[in-house]
């Protein structure tokens, strides 16, 4: 599998998912700048967490405007996979690779600290070294990620289980309790409709190694490896 | 002439910024405030012109990128500077 991740000014898990995609892999990914026009040929788009630009109007709006995020669409239109984490989740939402919105989070804080996620789907790219219905601990870090989508979105999103992961207590019970932001029927992570496309509050690159505290996120760099290589 | 701008979360959509605002207007003690909303407020100079030209190219603005119309309207006016 050959890998790129994007990096924006002021994106700050760049290196991270360098580390975490080169142990899967075996290889590093390219790292290209957003200003660059062209992506090298690859499998795998990674938009990585961060402020990119700031958060300056929303978070994310300005990144989806950058010169290499019409490239990132393009190889996203052929079926390439494209992965965003935190700050790449609303970076995608903003380009409208994927829908919905990120809000600022339901009690106005930001919030940094590990989240039980409950694995919705394991027929994807992205997941199918997880069982669905598993429960994972994986870092939120954000202070933007309360998902919001219009009633009509929803009922899409749900009748074609593109809900990814959701917010869950310890035991896998979705509860408000268990819920960081406020975001809508505790979503953490969605599809896009062709299932190539994942983006996702949560940080499975901060917790893909044992010396990192955990490696629940490692299954879905090894899932991408599987489908992609 | 500058185009002033108006960017406000749509009806519905929670606000929890807003709701904060209301709380502590009430801890201050003033009274009366049934809800607060709060938005953006974007300015921006232009050359002087057509008004219906000026406002049609903000309102292109606001579509791809000054607002996110998942969950903001937005609102053009276009006036003269004195």
């Amino acid at each position: 599998m050959k890998a790129a991740v994007i990096v924006f000014p002021g994106s700050n898990c760049d290196r991270d998912l360098k580390v975490a995609l080169s142990q899967s892999m075996g290889s590093e990914p390219a790292m290209v700048w957003h200003g660059d026009t062209a992506l090298p040929d690859v499998d795998l788009i990674a938009v990585p967490g961060g402020f990119s630009y700031g958060d300056y109007l929303r978070s994310g709006s300005m990144a989806a405007h950058s010169p290499i995020m019409k490239e990132v669409s393009r190889f996203a239109s052929r079926g390439v996979a494209v992965l965003g984490i935190c700050n790449g989740f609303q970076v995608l939402t903003e380009t409208g690779l994927l829908p919905g919105v990120l809000m600022r989070n339901r009690n106005l804080r930001f919030v940094c600290r590990d989240v039980f996620l409950r694995v919705e789907v394991d027929d994807t790219v992205f997941s199918s070294a997880y069982t669905a219905g598993q429960t994972i601990r994986v870092p939120v870090a954000h202070h933007d990620g309360n998902y919001f989508i219009d009633p009509d979105g929803h009922a899409q999103l749900e009748d074609e289980q593109r809900v990814a992961f959701r917010y869950c207590d310890e035991t896998g019970a979705i509860t408000d309790a268990a819920n960081p932001n406020g975001s809508l029927s505790n979503i953490a992570g969605i599809l896009d409709p062709t299932r190539r496309i994942l983006g996702m509050m949560p940080h499975p690159e901060r917790l893909s190694d044992p010396a990192l505290g955990g490696n629940d996120g490692r299954a879905l760099f090894d899932s991408l490896i599987s489908a992609l290589s | 002439m500058k185009a002033l701008v108006h960017i406000t979360l749509k009806p519905g959509v929670l606000d929890p910024q807003g709701k904060a605002i209301e709380n502590a207007l009430s801890h201050f003690g003033f009274e009366g405030v049934r809800d607060v909303r709060q938005g953006k407020y974007i300015e921006l100079d232009l050359p002087d012109g057509d008004h219906a030209d000026a406002e049609a190219a903000v309102k292109e603005m606001c579509e791809r990128l000054l607002a996110n119309t998942v969950i903001e309207n937005y609102r053009v006016e276009i006036v003269d500077q004195t």
